[in-house]
């Protein structure tokens, strides 16, 4: 049994476990302390010394480091901490520039809430020398702004914690301490795979993608173009949550009726595209099974892990699915098949996808992946992106109808609406292999030992006579460790998923982002999941074979799974990359 | 050059001794330096690789302590006081003018290799305010336009 303390804070009595931090256990008394460095399961460092309280000591000391003990009475609102806090404020204004109004963050702030919420007066109390820096835009996915940075560090740990990466660190010391990577390189010299984790992490604004509204805005006004978007599985789950919707409200259908209304001419849907994946992942498991291919086969739908994969495990790139990600198959399909139903040159057509990723920007410039001699996609936005651009068009999204999307590429099944999730991508290939490896009906489709946010997720599934171990790891720390064990022969499967983001796409570095005091009392990766998880459950089709548009196309345009045309559009291959260019 | 393939060498026997002791990227650091006389890029690159530490946290901490030198010092080092007597004579302008003439921010080490410019405490020769060292020779009482000429002579000499 797990051992309880007993302490008082702020006049109540709350009963945790044992190790539980101050903070935690205030949380508990229904009193939000007050944090900025601090990140659940992230970064715990006590640096910022917002969270300070009065627990007995000589000194005020840091609740998120503070771990309770026996009969403890705290203190986490006296004049001296508040004005204690208020002074730490006005100090890290004094080295911030603090241009709010023009801010992507300003009103999603932690350190502008603070502000607020512990009445600083005067932001340049303690007005003097500021560091200057140069913005770092080189990146296709992540901007850095030093001049934004408050220290804190959360991306630094989200970075090399969680992500195993580690491309930024703080250099100098004292005043002139910065967050950068060695030598001040720019991040698109350093082995960053784009994840945008550390965006997500970030309080303030001091990292954000790479901006791609306006190229979105010129193509939609360009009347030669026809412009064709696509929105990913997960941005439906998050989404709402821009327009303050609760966490895990799914806004399918008025995120299509939102595009329409932004004026794009065709609201296809990434869902399709994922439909599209598992037919031809599924056909290349099996298809590597019976032939004696390499395996395990690792899942190729996230950028982020792609990149990582060629940068830090080479040597598992012939393990790599060579199934393009969901976005960059349909692009293919629409500049060929869709051109040629619609009678349009693919010259003229732009594709632009909405997603819940950074690592997409990078993706889609990738010169490989222009399977009919044009780009597959043309522009990547993330979830953050499009709920800018629908309130810029002044659309009243709350307020808008459900609308379904546009015929020959908008249908899906549940099987791709859960590639959001992490686990998802498993979940649908196997309800899709299961059936063409045994060529009977799988009577119950949820394979809920792949699903949950467990770091990684192992399972053997019964595949007809064939015992199939798979696996399943989020983040690429997860992954490192799976990888790991697979290289050293201490664990063997057949098919594995990677998704670079902890939690999947839900969680991706291009959604909503949500503040370090929410994430202590829900998790997005939990919450997000959720709203695809029912979806998935209503949908009358939740297999992708049965995707009626599926067959079509199949039948139609593109022959079998893994057949020429389908290689020349919705395949590709990978590259080994050395981890320093310069 | 079989010089420098050896001092490799002695980097990596110095990375196998110490990579399964904790904290070993500190007396690596300072090994290292000791090796090369300082921890540029491409050293930093193989201790991070052979620690299995990232190259952010190895920059992190040869950035962080001032006794190390990303680049190796100049033929001639010139130390300017700035303790408390050399400082009231003027010894700021003294290195500013260093610095201006030398196109070097203090810390650096001049285009031309020659000379690394740094600022240091008292150097106990206040009776000579203001004092610079330039390897073992001292100069005292100096005035910025004294400056040019002093450089002049290690320029030939050089």
């Amino acid at each position: 049994m797990e051992q309880m303390v007993n302490l008082t804070i702020d006049n109540v009595k709350v009963s945790v476990p044992a190790g539980t931090t101050v903070l935690e256990a205030a949380k508990q008394a229904g009193i939000n302390i007050p944090t900025l460095c601090y990140l659940k399961d992230v970064n715990a460092i006590g640096a910022c010394r917002m969270c300070v309280v009065n627990a007995g000591g000589r000194a005020l000391q840091a609740a998120c480091v503070l771990p309770v003990s026996e009969g403890m009475n705290v203190k986490t609102n006296t004049p001296q901490i508040r004005q204690y806090r208020k002074n730490l404020l006005e100090l890290v204004l004094s080295a911030h520039e603090q241009k709010c109004l023009s801010c992507i963050r300003s009103t999603n702030c932690e350190l502008q809430k603070l502000c607020r919420e512990l009445g600083v007066e005067n932001g340049d109390k303690y007005a003097g020398k500021q560091n200057h820096y140069d913005i770092d835009d080189v990146s296709p996915s992540i901007v850095r702004d030093n001049n934004k940075c408050i220290l804190c560090r959360r991306c630094v740990a989200v970075c090399s914690k969680v992500q195993n990466v580690g491309v930024i660190g703080a250099v100098n010391r004292g005043f002139v301490t910065a967050i950068e990577s060695p030598w001040n390189l720019k991040l698109a010299d350093m082995p960053c795979i784009n994840c945008g984790q550390c965006i997500t992490a970030c309080p303030v604004g001091a990292l954000y993608e790479k901006d791609e509204t306006k190229k979105v805005w010129d193509l939609i006004a360009d009347d030669s173009k026809h412009v064709v978007v696509q929105p990913a599985p997960a941005v439906r789950a998050a989404l709402g949550e821009e327009f303050g919707l609760p966490m895990g409200t799914s806004v399918t259908g008025k995120l299509a009726a939102a595009l329409r209304r932004m004026g794009f001419d065709k609201v296809f849907d990434t869902d399709f595209g994922a439909d599209l994946t598992i037919m031809e992942e599924a056909t290349e498991l099996v298809n590597r099974v019976k032939n004696n291919g390499v395996l395990p086969m690792i899942t190729s739908c996230s950028p982020g892990w792609i990149k990582f994969c060629e940068t830090y495990y080479p040597d598992f790139i012939p393990n790599l699915s060579s199934c393009k990600s969901p976005h960059e198959m349909l692009g293919a399909i629409i500049k060929s098949y869709y051109a040629e139903k619609a009678n349009i040159d693919p010259k003229n057509i732009a594709v632009v996808s909405v997603m819940p990723c950074t690592a997409k920007k990078f993706e889609a410039d990738r010169e490989e992946l222009a399977g009919t001699g044009y780009p597959d996609v043309d522009a990547v936005i993330t979830t953050r992106e499009l709920a800018r651009m629908i309130k810029e068009a002044g659309i009243d999204f709350v307020n808008l109808p459900d609308e379904d999307f546009d015929d020959l590429c908008g249908e899906s099944t549940g099987a791709a609406v859960i590639f959001g999730a992490t686990g998802g991508v498993m979940e649908a290939a196997l309800r899709t292999a299961y059936e063409v490896i045994t060529g009977k009906t799988l009577e119950d489709v949820n394979f809920t030992a792949v699903r949950g946010i467990e770091g990684i997720k192992e399972a053997t599934v019964q595949v007809g006579d064939l015992p199939v171990s798979v696996a399943v790891a989020h983040s690429t720390g997860a992954a490192s460790k799976l990888l790991d064990m697979v290289r050293s022969g201490e664990k063997n499967y057949t098919f594995i998923e990677v998704m670079a983001c902890p939690g999947g796409c839900v969680t991706g570095g291009g959604q909503p982002i949500v503040s370090s005091q929410d994430k202590m009392t829900c998790d997005p990766r939990v919450e997000r999941a959720k709203a695809l998880y029912g979806e998935d459950l209503s949908k009358p089709k939740r297999k992708s074979h049965e995707n009626a548009e599926i067959k079509k196309l199949y039948d139609e345009f593109l022959g079998e799974p893994n057949g020429h045309k389908a290689h020349e559009l919705l395949h590709t291959h990978y590259i080994k990359r050395e981890k320093y260019t310069k | 050059m079989p010089d420098n393939k050896d001092k490799y060498e002695q980097l990596n026997q110095v990375i196998a001794e110490l990579k399964d002791q904790p904290g070993a990227l500190m007396p690596v650091l300072q090994r290292a330096q000791g090796i090369f006389g300082c921890v540029p890029m491409d050293v930093q690159k193989i201790i991070a690789e052979g620690l299995g530490v990232t190259l952010s946290e190895v920059y992190g901490v040869a950035t962080f302590y001032s006794q190390f030198r990303l680049e190796p010092n100049g033929k001639y080092t010139i130390s300017v006081c700035l303790g408390t007597a050399c400082y009231v004579k003027g010894s700021q302008k003294v290195l500013d003018r260093l610095s201006e003439e030398l196109k070097t921010p203090v810390g650096k080490t001049s285009p031309d290799g020659l000379f690394t410019l740094n600022a240091t405490r008292c150097l106990g020769a206040c009776g000579l305010a203001p004092v610079m060292t330039i390897n073992d020779e001292v100069y005292g009482r100096l005035v910025p336009d004294d400056i040019p000429g002093i450089l002049a002579k290690y320029r030939e000499q050089a």
